[in-house]
């Protein structure tokens, strides 16, 4: 029987989150198949790869060479297309990361098969033993469910933190089969010159558990230092809404919506954020969004998991205060 | 410089029906417009042509109304357009679409850069930019915020990934999807809105492109949607009254029972 795949993005030799919850969802869709699963990793040096056998993966194809160690996505593309028409995989899934986002699509048209975007439902259909992947699109206001009828493998990118990652059980046993990497064979027309981390050492909104995001309440942008400190605090990511980035006050990278990152936290602050269907698209998903807001009629209280109508400029330094006490 | 810019005619709004988790129904609300993020696509194949000279370019797969899409285009700066246009490439998906899309661009004059938006406000995939690189055989180069340099066939150009920006040099002729942060769309001008007024938008069908017929529309595309619906709204959400001291402690207690502090 043809295995499920995941591809186990990993960066600067450490797995992303979303590979342990690609092999926790893997697990259970190769179990509803009664099949194996097997994870695909490209890197150099590449850290915890035990730790996918231990959530579920029965195998684990590793490439490792120092030109595997950055992201190139024509490289990335020759092999893992290479590896899947080796080995006929039913199923492939990625994270819908930058990199997945880029390179899967390319993957899948190279293999003239389908593919379903940022999906945040995978089910197997009991009839067809097709793979149901559910998708957010009109802005995440509608649902779609595609299917792949008879093009293999099924390949989706799936969106960051929507999955759970599982318990994990390091007595499991998994093979790690090392697959022999000619970097002569392979070009790129890409280069990659410089890395500029302008998010700093800050936490990355994508793989944040917690996220204080900012919104034209705040006023002004010497304020997005009272959310940072918020964000300090909790451990959490800063974002924010569209009008204060187009406004100047924070760079793009932070932005929150349809039209910058899209979010799934365990918890989401959104502060001084009205709630327009464009913002909602990018952090519906999240586990609990906590709203503070002076208007009660903001659209986001209707997706709060918990309301505060009032002054956030109160509200804010006295959830900062109260967080340090416990802490100190 | 020879520039294509993809683009696509989307509704401005939808108005959805349907109860959660029950099959909904989508109807289009208002005007047709531009996809706002080609808009920016649009915006810098245009600054291309006026800093290095040469042509751009916009091209767009879609019904016969489409043509006012590309019509905007024109009024925009942009010089020419080509619409392709046939009913059997209704319902074509990402796949489908890339390859009619690559078919139409390698009948122009061969670009240098082709340019898309990072997706569709529609489908909202993202994928036929990609896509499109794939079946051209080019190099892509995703979520590009600005461009810095074109010289001795390369492009220099920072994009915007996870962990901030990089700079990235690709050979051309290349693919690039460009993000909101590259530009400021300009508004149409007069002497735009007037040419588009009078401009002729070729058509091309099926038959005019050579395309394989088995690889385009319902029947070509590898995925089917099979249901839409409405998303199911977390769950009920509530709201904690008090003095902003008993908001903020209840608000931390229910964090702290839920262990995500």
């Amino acid at each position: 029987m043809n295995e499920v795949w995941i591809f186990a993005e990993q960066k600067d030799g450490k797995l992303r989150g979303v590979s342990h919850e690609l092999a926790t969802e893997g697990r259970r869709l190769a179990d509803s198949l009664e099949t194996g699963l097997a994870a695909v990793c490209l890197g150099h040096n590449v850290q915890g790869v035990d730790q996918l056998v231990a959530l579920g993966v029965d195998r684990v194809y590793l490439l490792e060479d120092p030109v595997l160690a950055d992201h190139n996505e024509d490289v990335y593309t020759t092999c893992l297309v290479d590896l899947v028409r080796q080995h006929s995989p039913q199923v492939l899934l990625a994270g819908a990361t930058t990199l997945g986002r880029s390179f899967i699509p390319r993957v899948a048209a190279r293999l003239e098969t389908g593919l379903a975007a940022n999906c945040t439902g995978l089910e197997i259909d009991p009839q067809t033993r097709s793979l149901l992947q559910t998708r957010p699109c009109y802005g995440g206001t509608l649902m779609a469910t595609v299917v792949c009828p008879e093009k293999r493998p099924q390949v989706a990118t799936v969106r960051p933190h929507v999955f759970k990652k599982g318990p994990s059980d390091a007595s499991r046993q998994g093979e790690i089969v090392r697959v022999d990497f000619d970097s002569s064979s392979v070009t790129s027309s890409t280069r990659l010159i410089d890395v500029i981390e302008d998010m700093g050492e800050k936490v990355k909104l994508e793989e944040a558990d917690i996220i204080v995001c900012g919104g034209r309440g705040l006023g002004s942008p010497k304020n997005f230092d009272m959310l940072s400190e918020l964000a300090e605090i909790l451990g959490a990511a800063l974002g924010s809404s569209r009008p204060p980035v187009d406004d100047g006050w924070v760079p793009y990278a932070y932005q929150v919506g349809q039209t910058g990152k899209t979010v799934s936290p365990k918890v989401y602050f959104a502060c001084g954020i009205s709630g327009a269907p464009q913002h909602l698209a990018g952090m519906q998903t999240s586990d609990i969004v906590v709203a503070i807001n002076e208007d009660p009629k903001a659209p986001i209280f209707d997706i709060a998991t918990y309301g505060i109508v009032g002054d956030l400029f109160k509200i804010v330094p006295l959830l900062t205060a109260r967080l340090r006490q416990a802490n100190a | 410089m020879n520039v294509v810019v993809c683009m696509k005619q989307v509704p401005e709004s939808v108005t959805i029906s349907g109860v959660p988790q029950g099959t909904a129904s989508v109807r289009p609300q208002g005007k047709m417009v531009i996809n706002p993020f080609d808009m920016y696509a649009l915006e810098e194949g245009i600054r291309l042509k006026e800093r290095y000279g040469g042509r751009v370019t916009a091209i767009s797969m879609g019904p016969a109304e489409a043509e006012e899409a590309l019509k905007e285009a024109i009024a925009l700066g942009i010089g020419e357009a080509v619409l392709v246009c046939d009913p059997i490439l209704e319902h074509s998906d990402t796949l489908a679409t890339s390859y009619v899309l690559a078919r139409c661009i390698e009948r122009l004059e061969r670009p240098d850069i082709v340019i898309c938006g990072r997706q569709a406000t529609d489908g909202d995939t993202g994928q036929v930019a990609p896509q499109l690189a794939e079946q051209l055989g080019l190099p892509f180069l995703s979520y590009v915020s600005r461009i810095e340099d074109i010289s001795d066939g390369r492009l220099t150009a920072q994009r915007l990934v996870d962990e901030g920006h990089q700079v990235v040099q690709v050979s051309l002729p290349a693919v690039i999807s460009v993000v909101k942060e590259i530009n400021e769309p300009r508004l149409p001008s007069l002497r735009g809105l007037m040419q588009a007024k009078k401009a002729e938008i070729p058509r091309w069908t099926a038959p005019d492109l050579g395309l394989d017929v088995s690889k385009v529309g319902l029947d070509g595309s590898p995925t089917r949607v099979v249901n839409v619906f409405v998303p199911q709204r977390s769950q009920q959400g509530q709201m904690l009254e008090g003095s902003p001291e008993s908001q903020v402690d209840q608000l931390l207690e229910k964090l702290r029972d839920a262990k995500v502090i």
